[in-house]
């Protein structure tokens, strides 16, 4: 553990096994639901080897590797603060950087090393807390030898050993702490003792973030590196049939052009000569059936698909018999476009091939499946390609595509070119780049009986399957069901509630990449469920509120937030004159998040001022972390259920900058509050839960204010 | 030739004068604290301050930057230094992926420091020109009061002492 004669990284790769890609989810079952089986088996797991977690210098810092990507969810002082609780070093002695790609760091659920599905801190809550568990006990163990007392009589205080009036700072006791043994077992501390987790804690790289010295992926430098921008089909699927690249390496700084899998390359000194020599580029492309696609022939093909009989999503008695009992049948349907992350770090990455290594530098959010693209590409070993995983300039699951495409290209580009290389994609390439969020169609029909309460309930899902075609697809898709298409609807408590259901799924296969998108499934799942019931309620005369509520009877948690969101919002209280409230409520990756939108409409235009949030997330380890995640999450939905669209006219993508595709800014800021629901459950995620509801809960007081359903997003009222 | 003042500090570059200021300061002096998000300044990631005016210097060309003061999100305090903006920043943990905060770090201190005490009204329309696709908004408004807060405390206490 000691700077110096502690964990060296070359050897680690070195005495490793080898990279297994082994993933763990075990077929045919909900991801959420084989994720929930493998996190229970983590206490059954062998600990951790702290050394690959932990360095301790001489100085008395603390250096803990993150085994996932910091990319503003706050990972770089959560996971620190799971294993400070246990070392019980001083806070101030923390320091933090990435893990390399390596076996060690592999998600305890999936098997891979990975950032996503929400899962960072609750499926690292053993793993960074037994890391520092077995430190401190070979810290101590160290100190007693020295002290020739019984461990027994030593304790930690603040990144000191103690026994009695003997006191050793960390820093002095880390060699001969490496030399111990980690013991087989460790006790971690009572949630009662806690002195670190549970209290609201300051993130600890705003330092280096508000001073500008913090590295992305794009401001990586590195000797003798060229820069490169890639001319890319403008349609999916349309390849190079020739180009000419005379006028391009005219450009004064242009180096190379070279063709590439994804298109050509230029290779510059500069961004600028790069971005000049691409424009004077000329490409015949052949486009294929991808020119054939637009945006509304898509909606007449979804539409005619939702006619038909689709895979069974979930089904519950006799759908037929109970729309024959209905006394009223309602039917609508919601339609969601194409949506792009727009992370605010454009897609980039960095490639230097070596000699049998290759090195590559990128805010990744796959560090194994882009290891072994990597190596493939190369006829290297995945351990033989080094992965720098730097910050990301925003995730929301982009940077975790698993063809590695953005990795794969830029080891093309350095390998054509002969030279180190950052490939930079500009807003307009990340626009026109695919892998969003897919475009989905709901179809419902509901039949209520004479007291409105549903009882018999037919949806058809269509969209395209984010994970066919993938090495994810044998996995999760059972018997034409990706389960990220249905979550949030085949699982939904309601349906629970209703005697005769069916949940029928299309998943179109497209040119057009798709992937995804904060909260995934939740991001469509939650507005049909959530309007629908809406519209339920105020077809029965019932509140909102009230009708949710006999709904959720029997779903504890579903009604903690519930209740709270509205108590908080003040629910059925006067508004200032123009002012209408909406509801939504959802369950996401396992944590609970019920919203109030308190909305005005002006001449057709929404403007939402206030929005008030409860959130069930378990064990709750840092409260700051937590509420500003949250937060995120519902600006982020906010942007979504405001302005997200993509169009496609042509096959070419209409959209290209943030002047086409707005983002909420300041000025459309709600306030926003989020209140947290005491609770010793399991933890479960906070990154995604706080999107799902919010565009139902500004659809639903939209609805209030005006009478007008508005079933597609992003939401227009002219 | 290009001459540049930048930082306090004057340089000459041998580059392209068309090319924005953005990829000079980030290519050329190494300052890669101000940021590309969308070349067309409609996002404000790349916002430095040219003669203490907040701009986008993805779309200025560097030869109108000549014979300006230009400052930096590295220059923006001494060095080893942080101004009110970034203290108020890290006090009200504003940041979460952190790309765009430079930019609005900038645009926070060149409003306060034509507006020491801003409005709500103020904060929207100096900072609206700067996305956040983590959404930290609320924060970033509470870090703008807090810092006109310490700089009205700072002024307060420069005027005591010239006083006494």
């Amino acid at each position: 553990m000691s700077a110096r004669s502690g964990f060296d990284r070359r050897q680690f790769l070195k005495t490793s096994t080898g990279l297994v890609i082994g993933f763990t989810i075990v077929p045919g079952l909900a991801p959420k639901l084989a994720l929930a089986q493998e996190a229970s088996k983590a206490a059954a797991r062998p600990l951790p080897d702290p050394n690959a977690f932990l360095r301790i210098g001489e100085d008395g810092s603390v250096t803990v590797l993150l085994a996932h990507s910091e990319m503003g969810q706050g990972i770089w002082t959560t996971l620190p603060m799971l294993v400070a609780e246990e070392l019980g070093c001083d806070w101030s002695q923390i320091k933090v950087e990435h893990a390399p790609a390596a076996p060690a760091y592999v998600h305890t659920a999936f098997g891979m090393q990975m950032t996503g599905g929400s899962t960072s801190t609750y499926t690292e809550y053993d793993r960074y807390r037994q890391v520092g568990a077995l430190a401190r006990e070979m810290l101590v163990a160290a100190a007693a030898k020295q002290w020739k007392v019984e461990p027994s009589t030593c304790r930690v205080e603040k990144g000191y050993v103690v026994s009695g009036e003997k006191r050793l700072p960390f820093g002095k006791l880390a060699a001969a702490a490496q030399k111990e043994t980690p013991p087989k077992q460790v006790r971690l501390k009572d949630a009662k003792d806690w002195t670190i987790l549970g209290k609201p804690t300051k993130r600890l790289d705003s330092p280096e973030k508000v001073t500008g010295r913090a590295q992305f992926g794009l401001d990586v430098k590195l000797p003798g590196m060229m820069t490169a921008l890639v001319a890319r089909a403008p349609v999916f699927g349309g390849k190079v049939k020739s180009f000419r690249a005379q006028k391009a390496k005219a450009i004064s700084g242009v180096k190379a052009v070279v063709e590439v899998p994804s298109g050509v390359a230029v290779v510059a000194d500069r961004f600028y000569a790069a971005r000049l020599g691409r424009e004077a580029l000329e490409i015949d492309w052949d486009l294929g059936p991808g020119a054939e696609i637009t945006t509304e022939r898509l909606r007449e093909e979804y539409r005619a698909l939702a006619q038909t009989r689709g895979a069974t999503a979930a089904e519950a008695g006799d759908l037929d018999s109970g729309f024959r009992s209905a006394a009223k049948t309602l039917e609508a349907d919601y339609e969601f476009p194409y949506l792009a992350h727009a992370t605010m770090e454009p897609q980039n990455c960095t490639v230097r091939i070596g000699d049998g290594e290759c090195e590559i530098w990128t805010g990744t959010q796959f560090q194994t499946m882009d290891q072994k693209n990597a190596a493939e590409i190369l006829g290297l070993k995945p351990e033989q390609v080094k992965i720098h995983t730097t910050f990301l300039g925003g995730g929301f699951g982009r940077r975790a595509t698993p063809t590695s495409h953005v990795v794969t290209e830029a080891v093309h580009v350095a390998k054509a070119a002969g030279v180190p290389v950052k490939v930079v994609w500009t807003r307009e390439d990340d626009m026109h780049g695919g892998y969003y969020r897919p475009m989905w169609l709901h179809r419902l029909r509901v039949g209520v009986d004479a007291t409105g309460f549903p009882v018999a309930w037919q949806q058809a899902i269509v969209g395209q399957s984010i994970v066919a075609g993938t090495v994810f697809e044998p996995m999760l898709v059972k018997d034409g069901i990706d389960g990220t298409s249905v979550e949030g609807a085949a699982d939904s408590p309601y349906l629970k509630q209703i005697p005769n259901h069916r949940i029928d799924l299309h998943s179109p296969r497209s040119p057009i990449t798709v992937l995804w998108w904060r909260s995934v499934g939740g991001t469509h799942t939650a507005f049909a469920m959530e309007c629908m019931v809406d519209e339920l309620a105020h077809a029965a005369g019932k509140d909102p509120l009230a009708y949710r509520r006999l709904l959720l009877k029997n779903h504890l948690r579903h009604l903690g937030v519930l209740n709270l969101a509205a108590e908080k919002a003040g629910w059925g209280t006067p508004l200032p004159a123009g002012r209408f409230r909406g509801l939504a409520v959802h369950e996401s990756f396992n944590s609970y998040v019920a919203e109030v939108a308190e909305v005005s409409v002006v001449k057709d235009r929404i403007r939402v001022h206030r929005v008030v949030s409860a959130v069930d997330c378990g064990i709750c380890i840092n409260p700051a972390g937590v509420r500003a995640q949250i937060e995120s999450g519902i600006v982020f939905g906010l942007t979504a259920a405001l302005y997200g669209e993509l169009t496609f006219k042509d096959g070419r993508v209409q959209q290209a900058n943030f002047n086409d595709y707005p983002m909420v800014r300041i000025n459309e800021m709600p306030a926003i509050e989020v209140h947290i629901v005491p609770s010793k459950e399991k933890s479960g995620g906070v990154g995604e839960p706080g999107t799902p509801p919010i565009a139902p809960a500004v659809a639903n007081a939209v609805f209030a204010a005006t009478q007008k359903r508005l079933r597609n997003l992003p939401l227009r009222l002219a | 030739m290009i001459r540049l003042n930048v930082n306090g500090k004057d340089h000459v570059l041998d580059v392209n004068p068309d090319t924005p200021l953005l990829w000079v300061l980030r290519e050329d002096l190494g300052l890669t604290g101000t940021k590309y998000g969308c070349g067309i300044a409609f996002c404000g990631a790349c916002t430095v301050h040219i003669d203490g005016y907040a701009a986008r210097s993805c779309v200025a060309p560097v030869s109108s930057a000549q014979g300006k003061k230009i400052v930096t999100i590295e220059g923006l305090a001494p060095a080893g230094k942080m101004h009110a903006v970034q203290r108020a920043w890290i006090d009200e943990d504003v940041v979460q992926c952190g790309y765009c905060q430079p930019g609005q770090i900038m645009a926070a201190a060149a409003l306060l420091a034509e507006r020491p005490q801003p409005t709500d009204a103020d904060i929207d329309a100096a900072l609206s020109g700067n996305v956040c696709r983590c959404g930290t908004y609320q924060r970033i408004r509470a870090a703008v009061h807090r810092a006109a807060g310490a700089a009205e405390k700072t002024q307060k206490a420069q005027k005591s002492e010239k006083k006494s």
